[in-house]
């Protein structure tokens, strides 16, 4: 029996012991869950330490090719002072690591996701009726303007939703539903190609090791 | 007393799991096909981008998803994979999530291999680095530094397919296969808005809803959403192909019809039952 085979008969046994949950909750579900966070875990820590700590940390603080480049210290220091926030003497000092990638991370994205959500999401609101040329563009550009201006007359909440603007504010909250259930829709779809795609390896991959070709 | 239909609405959820497990087997187990029409709309437009490059560009694939999202997006890998290669568009990957670049390497070297493709002239795989936007920032100023090698440790700068490519300004087109974040988004937000390059996508069927306004607005060129967008693609990949190879995406989409059947027919009883039994408890307007 090869190894491959094996994998695959591990994977279906697993995936078979998940599956049992949908009849009621037993101890070959447990089994498998408990095997899945616990080798997910062990794999995400070696994983950082191979892959993140040791190419972008250790490897330039000493070279491969010989030395030793001091400077590197600090984000090792720093690093150090997240694991802090277990001992509660030392756990402020966690606070200027984090200040660092707080600081960093809203430099950088502030900016962009400005113009990206806002900005350029504004502007594409703001378009001719007619632009695209058939009565379906007419429809849809009529519908997404009219759904943008409602939807935000929905979640203005200083002036009390009555008369017309009480009205819009409803076809509003009626856009919005249907934007939920198209998203509601998508996740179903979601789900089931995970399923399908489960199915497709239990019968396609599995089922042929045991000589059942279908 | 409770009418025929309240009873249905109140069925055993397993009983529901088992039609839901038959609604998918039956159609896979018969390898049932249902046709899979394709008119204007994000996947022809990701496919008709791709379409209308010219012979030699460079494109840049981001595998940002893992094993758990697999049947979604791993059919897209294999099928935008196809559609450039045999195109001789060059494909620069990477990943920004750890195990997509594994799974990227599983769909470029079958379909490099299936069509005589060279890894490194055709296409390079340059791993994974941590961190998402800042990692593309670096990258639109110099490709090279933040990827010296590629995933294997091989130096980037002598291989043939980077040669010009040094920051993401050279490339034609970036596309991200995404199950979250970082993904396209990111592309959009640090690269496609920043350089002004072409982003297209894939995603899982869960978080197509909240990229289509980016669509509207030119930011996303394409995208394929789930299953569904993967079928579209493997679809037109295979128009005019002789014999062409089984699609994984396909074969999934007639299971994926019969499944939704399945669900909206229940969805219709639960309301039906649950009406009825309002109605007969006087509660009904």
């Amino acid at each position: 029996m090869s190894w491959e085979v094996i994998g695959i008969w591990l994977g279906a046994l697993l995936s078979l012991c998940l599956y049992s949950f949908l009849y009621k909750d037993n101890p070959f579900y447990k089994f498998a869950e408990h095997l899945f966070v616990g080798m997910s875990a062990g794999y995400w820590v070696i994983y950082a330490i191979m892959n993140v700590l040791v190419p972008n940390w250790w490897q330039k603080l000493v070279p491969l090719e010989g030395g030793f480049q001091p400077i590197w210290l600090v984000p090792g220091v720093l690093s150090l002072f997240m694991l802090f926030r277990l001992i509660p003497k030392l756990a402020g000092l966690s606070r200027l690591s984090l200040a660092l990638i707080v600081g960093t991370g809203a430099g950088i994205s502030i900016t962009a996701m400005l113009q990206t959500r806002a900005l350029a999401q504004v502007n594409g609101t703001i378009i001719a009726l007619g632009q695209g040329g058939g009565w379906f563009d007419w429809v849809s550009n009529i519908i997404m303007v009219t759904g943008v201006v409602c939807g935000l007359v929905y979640f203005f909440f200083s002036k009390s939703h009555t008369g017309v603007f009480g009205g819009a504010a409803n076809v509003g909250i009626t856009l919005l539903m249907v934007a939920f259930g198209a998203s509601f829709g998508y996740t179903v779809m979601a789900r089931i190609s995970l399923l399908i795609g489960q199915t497709q390896f239990l019968l396609f991959e599995w089922l042929p090791t045991m000589g059942i070709h279908l | 007393m409770a009418t025929f239909i309240e009873k249905l609405g109140n069925l055993d959820r397993r009983v529901i799991f088992v039609l839901m497990a038959l609604a998918v087997i039956i159609p896979l187990a018969l390898r049932m096909n249902l046709p899979i029409p394709i008119d204007k709309g994000p996947s022809k437009n990701l496919f008709d981008a791709i379409d209308a490059l010219p012979e030699g560009s460079r494109v840049l694939i981001s595998f940002d998803y893992d094993p758990s999202t697999m049947p979604e997006l791993q059919p897209m890998a294999v099928a935008l994979s196809q559609h450039l290669m045999t195109r001789d568009i060059r494909i620069v990957s990477l990943a920004l999530w750890p195990m997509g670049v594994s799974l990227g390497n599983e769909a470029l070297s079958a379909v490099g291999d299936s069509l005589g493709k060279e890894e490194y002239v055709d296409w390079v795989n340059l791993g994974y680095k941590i961190g998402g936007g800042v990692l593309i920032v670096r990258m639109g100023s110099d490709i090279q530094s933040v990827f010296p090698t590629d995933y294997g440790g091989n130096p980037v700068d002598e291989m043939p397919v980077m040669q010009g490519v040094n920051k993401l300004g050279d490339l034609d087109m970036i596309i991200s296969l995404s199950a979250g974040d970082p993904g396209i988004e990111t592309w959009i937000m640090m690269a496609g808005d920043r350089y002004n390059i072409a982003v297209g996508g894939g995603c899982t069927a869960v978080s197509a809803p909240q990229l289509y306004p980016y669509l509207s607005t030119g930011q996303l060129i394409g995208l394929l959403g789930g299953l569904k967008g993967a079928g579209d693609y493997e679809t037109m990949v295979r128009i005019g192909v002789e014999n062409p190879p089984p699609g994984i995406a396909i074969a999934g989409m007639a299971a994926q019809s019969v499944a939704h059947l399945v669900i909206m027919l229940f969805i219709i009883i639960g309301n039906i039952a649950y009406l009825s039994e309002k109605k007969r408890k006087g509660g009904a307007k």
